[in-house]
């Protein structure tokens, strides 16, 4: 499906070893953020892809490889960027602060 | 139609809470979203269980959906104001799909659900009870929506337009990128098509841009205002974001959402496809 599902969707059952996994946590004062929103933009900045974190701050995408911007908004504050580079068969993991 | 007729802003919705004819509907791809919190009064329909036929590849029947929209309790002449997650992808299905059956009063809440939540408005857990109705939905609107052979004969001819990711549409990607990219179809977009993205008409908190922003994004994509247009996606809700900024908020006439998209699309024997970035030749 094209939908979101809340901290990205389950790697159960999923071959890793096809797919250029970014996902990570976000953060405030050390604290998971629950109702954040994580963008995934493309090299050029074009929007890729949304999902909300989970209620412990988590997010997943599938991406492509190469290099990818993750930009998060969450309430009271002003939209974070991240950069990330994703590889096949690697997960990359992303700390986001806001 | 006009922005004004379509779309409906968070403080109006706060408004009019207690309006027993507005009737709030939260449709979103995470389904159990609803559940976790919702705006105060909104029912929720299930895009998959209650929108989708279940056998058939396609959505529920007249005849499912009058009984659907009785048993939510409601009624012909409610205002419908549709909001969900995913930048209202799934809402913009659901008010296009409404708008195929016939229903009036269809609103769109600008922004959504993220806005609500990113503005820290009020969410509830309480279950709207609303009493039963005996709803009658209108024969088809076959002018809103397109289907495969007429996409076919699209190529070349009318304006087709690819709301995909740029990544997706060149074939470099076969899914939006927060879903695994395991897919049955092969990937790249209908020849001709041009990429305008969905999200390149909302901003960042989900609201759709301004409509002088909104028309320059689609003339700058070389958008034929004197040709009919077929706007497509993966499985039909990104494209009915799109249709709904064409036909609703900037007022084209002849706007078809093709929710066969390119699963549908990228399945077919012996269609031609283009890859990469450009559009291709018919």
């Amino acid at each position: 499906m094209c939908g979101a599902i809340k901290g990205g969707p389950s790697l159960e059952g999923v071959d890793v070893q096809n797919q250029a996994v970014i996902q990570g946590v976000v953060t405030r004062d050390g604290q998971p953020v629950g109702n954040a929103y994580v963008r995934l933009l493309d090299r050029t900045g074009e929007f890729t892809a949304e999902v909300p974190t989970s209620a412990t701050g988590q997010f997943r995408f599938f991406a492509g490889p190469g290099d990818w911007t993750l930009r998060t908004l969450a309430p009271k504050s002003v939209s974070v960027d991240n950069a990330v580079t994703a590889a096949t068969g690697v997960v990359a993991e992303v700390a986001v602060a806001v | 139609m006009s922005r004004e007729s379509a779309l409906v802003t968070a403080d109006w919705v706060e408004a009019n809470l207690n309006d027993p004819k507005i009737v709030l509907v939260e449709v979103d791809e995470d389904v159990e979203a609803y559940d976790k919190g919702h705006i105060p009064g909104a029912v929720k329909l299930d895009w998959k269980k209650d929108l989708q036929d279940g056998v058939r590849h396609d959505f529920v029947s007249k005849e499912k959906l009058e009984a659907l929209l009785s048993s939510k309790g409601i009624a012909n002449d409610d205002t419908l104001v549709f909001y969900g997650g995913n930048n209202n992808w799934f809402a913009a299905y659901a008010y296009w799909y409404l708008k195929y059956y016939g229903h009036d009063n269809l609103r769109l809440l600008d922004g959504g659900r993220k806005k609500w939540e990113l503005d820290s408005r009020e969410l509830t857990t309480d279950v709207a009870d609303r009493p039963a109705t005996t709803y009658t939905a209108k024969d088809a609107d076959t002018s809103i929506r397109a289907y495969r052979d007429e996409v076919i004969e699209a190529i070349g001819v009318k304006n087709l337009i690819d709301v995909r990711s740029p990544d997706e549409f060149a074939g470099r990607l076969l899914a939006p990128a927060h879903v695994p990219q395991e897919a049955a179809q092969i990937g790249g977009h209908i020849p001709t098509a041009g990429n305008v993205p969905w999200s390149k008409a909302a901003n960042d908190d989900g609201t759709f841009k301004s409509d002088d922003e909104l028309k320059a994004l689609y003339a700058d994509a070389g958008l034929d205002d004197a040709k009919d247009t077929i706007a497509y996606c993966r499985i039909g809700e990104r494209s009915s974001h799109t249709w709904f900024v064409l036909k609703e908020i900037l007022g084209h006439d002849n706007v078809k959402n093709y929710d066969g998209s390119w699963t549908e699309y990228g399945s077919l024997r012996g269609v031609p496809v283009a890859l990469g970035d450009e559009p291709g030749v018919a």
